[in-house]
């Protein structure tokens, strides 16, 4: 980890924010890439909870259509915060995080790319894998195409909002537990909105203000919060 | 005026010791105005009988639960950015009433529901919202205590009650943007749907919550200084005396 962080962030020869989100997001690829168990763990945890709901309720086709979307986006929901404490908990124990903030680049930039990373190696396999879960539910077609199109821009608000809470509970006590408390409160609009545009579409209404809300969210996300979470490091790291 | 001499929590110390008590009088004061109108002024609702008078407990509940979130992250945005002791522990201060506030609603409302809609929950947009807040009060808390340090749980915690804000305009338009159980805001700024001695208990009750949540806000926060300031020269003396 320390060897990737020696060979690119100090011998930047221009230092800006592309430059920084290029190398954090090449650099945590590379890592996800090196180690693939993390993100198989994710996709696993996913299908394995979404199939134990039709094993609990009951293999009812009728229900299990209408109950799919809320489900498959609690699943993906759960599997996104579980990946969560990898993001920046790694670094911050093994000081890398420390020397990421010497580095030339800007902050925001190599923060924002650990998030692109993430959300590459966690909401993105997830929104692919949706579809096929979906099948399983009975989901019509319209209904996968609306559900995938709806992680697909709920899953990085997801990162963003999670690498925030993450990054505030950097080094606490009580871990996962807190972590929880602080994220999945503020995950829920996400939801709401998310699963809402999956239910408007197999109910046969127009899922558009559901999914426009949503990119609403997803700019006012990108725009505002990664300089929360360089705010949350800089404390974590004072 | 040098608002500064009171961010020292010395002097500040005395000061909420002074105060607090007023505002819990007029707490009272207000309080015992607001359930008299309330219960005795007010006439019956048409519709509701008189099960309706809950409102006078529940809906300045609810004005609190947001006002006081709101307020503790304006002492968190204060304390970020000009880096003062004395505004993130008013934050701190303030959370637990604020939590209360918010149960209140949610409590008194399920009490409400059950006579009036014939159940005690439903996952209504603003009954959901203001569930969620109740869990951002919880995640503060937690937080501000989950440090060694407790000046990172200042930091941090301040931080997160920035990011929850996002959730107020939620739960206060929630009933404009979903048509769903809970009723509409009946009280405007340009005039009301009710009855005049119905709008001036509620008035008076949530004045007296508004009070009650300043004096409970100055105690705690004493509380909060002593535990800080506890190897200071003048709490040693304080409690030498």
């Amino acid at each position: 980890m320390n060897a990737l962080l020696a060979g690119h962030a100090m011998r930047a020869p221009h230092a800006s924010f592309g430059s920084g989100f290029a190398w954090a997001f090449r650099r945590d690829i590379a890592l996800a890439w090196r180690h693939p168990g993390e993100t198989m763990l994710v996709v696993a945890f996913f299908v394995l909870v979404a199939s134990l709901f039709p094993l609990g309720i009951g293999a009812e086709s009728q229900i299990l259509a209408r109950i799919g979307p809320g489900v498959i986006w609690v699943c993906a929901l759960l599997s996104a915060f579980l990946s969560l404490p990898g993001l920046f908990a790694g670094d911050y124990a093994d000081g890398s995080l420390e020397q990421m903030t010497l580095s030339p680049h800007p902050m925001s930039g190599w923060a924002s790319g650990k998030i692109a990373a993430h959300w590459v190696s966690s909401g993105l396999p997830l929104t692919m894998l949706s579809p096929l879960i979906g099948l399983q539910y009975g989901l019509t077609l319209d209904t996968l195409g609306v559900l995938a199109a709806a992680l697909a821009i709920g899953t990085p608000v997801l990162s963003l909002l999670g690498a925030a809470c993450t990054a505030l509970a950097l080094g606490a006590r009580g871990g996962g537990m807190l972590l929880a408390l602080l994220a999945l409160p503020l995950f829920v609009p996400v939801l709401v909105f998310g699963a809402g545009a999956a239910e408007a579409q197999a109910t046969g209404l127009s899922p558009s203000p559901h999914l426009s809300i949503l990119g609403a969210g997803l700019i006012l996300a990108v725009l505002a919060l990664p300089s929360a979470v360089c705010a949350a490091i800089r404390i974590a790291l004072d | 005026m040098n608002w500064g001499y009171f961010a020292s929590p010395a002097t500040f110390y005395r000061l909420a010791g002074w105060m607090a008590p007023w505002w819990f009088v007029i707490a009272v004061v207000l309080g015992i105005a607001g359930l008299y109108v309330g219960f005795v002024v007010a006439p019956t609702d048409a519709q509701q009988g008189e099960v309706y008078r809950v409102i006078f407990i529940h809906v300045p509940a609810a004005w609190m639960s947001m006002f006081i979130y709101f307020v503790m992250a304006c002492y968190g945005g204060v304390s970020l950015t000009f880096n003062t002791r004395m505004a993130a522990m008013m934050a701190r201060a303030l959370a637990p009433t604020g939590a209360m506030f918010t149960f209140v609603a949610l409590w008194t409302g399920s009490f409400w529901g059950r006579p009036t809609w014939g159940t005690y929950w439903v996952w209504d947009a603003r009954i959901t919202s203001e569930l969620v807040l109740l869990f951002l009060y919880i995640g503060f808390i937690a937080l501000a205590n989950a440090f060694e340090d407790p000046r990172r749980g200042d930091r941090a915690s301040a931080l997160l009650a920035l990011i929850g804000l996002v959730n107020l305009p939620i739960i206060y338009f929630s009933v404009h943007w979903w048509n769903t159980l809970h009723q509409g805001s009946t009280v405007k700024l340009t005039g009301t749907s009710m009855h005049v001695a119905m709008l001036w208990g509620m008035l008076l009750m949530a004045f007296s919550f508004w009070a009650y949540a300043i004096g409970a806000a100055l105690v705690r926060a004493r509380a909060i200084i002593l535990e800080r300031e506890r190897r200071t020269q003048w709490v040693r003396e304080l409690a030498a005396t």
